[in-house]
């Protein structure tokens, strides 16, 4: 499902924040990718994101090549993925029901139709009953949850978190991570971001690590 | 709360029609601009205020101008002129000339005053009476008082007065409404530097409202990072922005027209005083603008808005991207 193929990211200093990486997660799996910060983490999301590209190397997302995605097809290609923050990035101008709606309103799906598939988002994060506050009256689990029914009201077939428990508590951390796995029962390919290694380990998933742009290690406890 | 229960948010998401998406895109952008213009009350009418009154200016001149202009048309028209003849012309080629000249279709009126009516006239009106019996013979012409029909423009009056004055019995055209024409020179004059002022003014809007949607983009930068991020294309992001932009355009419009109408109310009644004392009493009107002219205005405003919120969303949108 994300392919990386020897890629590099260098910054204009010269600095290499990934340096020939490469690694392959399968379709409906749920992988962890751990790390000091500046190991490379975030840059390995942004990548898949498009948010940068790669200096060298390939890097393939559901079949496609993101070096071949031109500039003005980039928000297709990010709607097909789910994307959730480390600083959740809710608009707070607006209530919980519409910054979930967002997607579904980008995809010219009518607000009206866009409830349906809304309400079954903000059920699956069990925040229903707060579609009309606004995310600044949320803690910050909650905005979390928010920002994840975001993610997957479009039920993209891939889900890319930074950091997604970066600012919570291990209740709501282990809260966070429960939601993920029950997206992962049902398909969907899970890569995230995290340096919670004791929380990973307790969910029993594949982890990457990433070390000065490198590969770590490869830790499977299934294996 | 088991994923399975809830089947809508499982079936994927199924895009309807493009033309659609896109019809739904603008409606909802309309509206949203629109509510996002009453939620800041104060600077959409500030920018509403600044349209408003940039384009009553020009319009405002361009009544009052139209005005003077319909007043001074009937100056024109309202102006007799005397054609002297020569001195050694009979009567009957006076009376022949009269006849000839009466024909034409751009003269109402011809009245010959002979020579010794002019001399009767001129001893009882100056007082010389007696020393002008001393003049053994009449020194004084005879003459052609010309009215023209009312249909003749400046420009037909003068080639009237110059056929006239190129006619072998006329000795000298007199013509008192040189300073007719000279008025309306300077009315062109005047309507040339609307024009040009209203091409400075409107590109001072389009400046105005280009710099307010810059501040407002850059007040929305990262509610645009975040839309980006989560799929939106710019054409997503500059809807509103657009609809601001007509809403703006829209609004300001309608009140410069309001501002000129209310101007031209204020003006009526000593307006309508100036202008009875030129025409007729019963044709008084002080034209106001007519359907066209708001209509030309409203979607002048309209424009100009769209057109700054285009060109400064076309500069901004690429240059704000999630980092």
């Amino acid at each position: 499902m994300i392919k990386l193929d020897n890629v590099t990211k260098r910054f204009p200093g010269g600095q290499e924040a990934l340096s020939g990486l490469s690694l392959s997660i399968e379709k409906g799996e749920m992988v962890f990718v751990t790390g000091h910060s500046g190991a490379g983490k975030s840059t390995l999301l942004r990548l898949i994101a498009l948010i940068d590209r790669p200096s060298d190397g390939q890097v393939i997302v559901d079949n496609q090549n993101t070096q071949r995605i031109k500039r003005r097809k980039i928000p297709a290609y990010r709607r097909q993925i789910g994307m959730v923050f480390q600083d959740h990035k809710l608009l707070n101008d607006r209530p919980v029901f519409d910054n979930v709606a967002l997607p579904l309103i980008i995809a010219g799906i009518s607000r009206r139709d866009a409830g349906r598939r809304v309400r079954a988002a903000l059920d699956q994060v069990s925040l229903l009953h707060k579609e009309k506050q606004r995310p600044e009256t949320l803690s910050a689990g909650e905005q979390q949850r928010v920002g994840i029914a975001r993610a997957i009201v479009t039920r993209p077939k891939v889900l890319i978190a930074d950091e997604p428990t970066g600012n919570l508590d291990p209740d709501l951390s282990l809260e966070v991570m429960r939601i993920f796995r029950r997206f992962n029962e049902v398909g969907v390919t899970l890569l995230i971001a995290s340096h919670d290694i004791a929380l990973i380990d307790r969910l029993g998933c594949r982890r990457i690590a990433l070390e000065d742009g490198k590969l770590q290690q490869e830790a499977d406890p299934w294996q | 709360m088991a994923v399975t229960r809830n089947t809508d948010a499982i079936t994927p998401v199924r895009s309807s029609s493009k033309f659609n998406i896109w019809l739904t895109g603008h409606a909802s952008a309309s509206l949203s601009a629109l509510g996002r213009l009453s939620r800041q009350p104060f600077a959409s009418l500030m920018i509403i205020l600044v349209i408003g009154v940039t384009l009553a200016l020009p319009t405002a001149i361009n009544v009052i101008v139209k005005n003077v202009q319909s007043i001074s048309d009937n100056w024109n028209n309202a102006i007799d002129f005397s054609v002297y003849l020569k001195q050694d012309l009979s009567i009957k080629d006076a009376e022949d000339m009269a006849n000839l000249i009466k024909q034409r279709a751009d003269i109402e009126l011809v009245d010959l005053i002979t020579a010794d009516e002019a001399l009767i006239d001129f001893k009882q009106q100056s007082g010389f009476g007696e020393a002008l019996n001393q003049l053994s013979k009449n020194p004084l012409p005879h003459a052609l008082i010309i009215r023209p029909s009312p249909d003749n423009t400046g420009a037909s009056l003068a080639l009237l007065q110059e056929e006239i004055g190129n006619l072998p019995e006329t000795e000298l055209v007199q013509f008192d409404t040189e300073w007719v024409q000279r008025f309306h020179a300077i009315l062109d004059i005047i309507k040339q530097a609307i024009s040009i002022g209203t091409v400075l003014l409107g590109m001072a809007i389009v400046i105005i409202v280009g710099n307010t949607i810059r501040l407002d983009i850059e007040n929305k930068r990262e509610e645009i990072e975040v839309t980006k991020l989560v799929g939106a294309g710019n054409a997503f992001i500059r809807r509103p922005f657009l609809w601001t932009g007509f809403w703006h355009g829209l609004l300001g419009g309608i009140f410069a027209l309001l501002i000129v109408q209310y101007g031209l109310y204020l003006l009526r009644e000593p307006a309508s005083r100036l202008v009875g004392l030129y025409q007729d009493q019963g044709k008084i009107a002080v034209t106001s603008l007519t359907i066209t002219e708001s209509s030309t205005i409203i979607g002048l405003a309209i424009v100009l808005s769209l057109f700054a919120s285009w060109v400064t969303t076309a500069r901004y949108m690429r240059q704000i991207e999630p980092r």
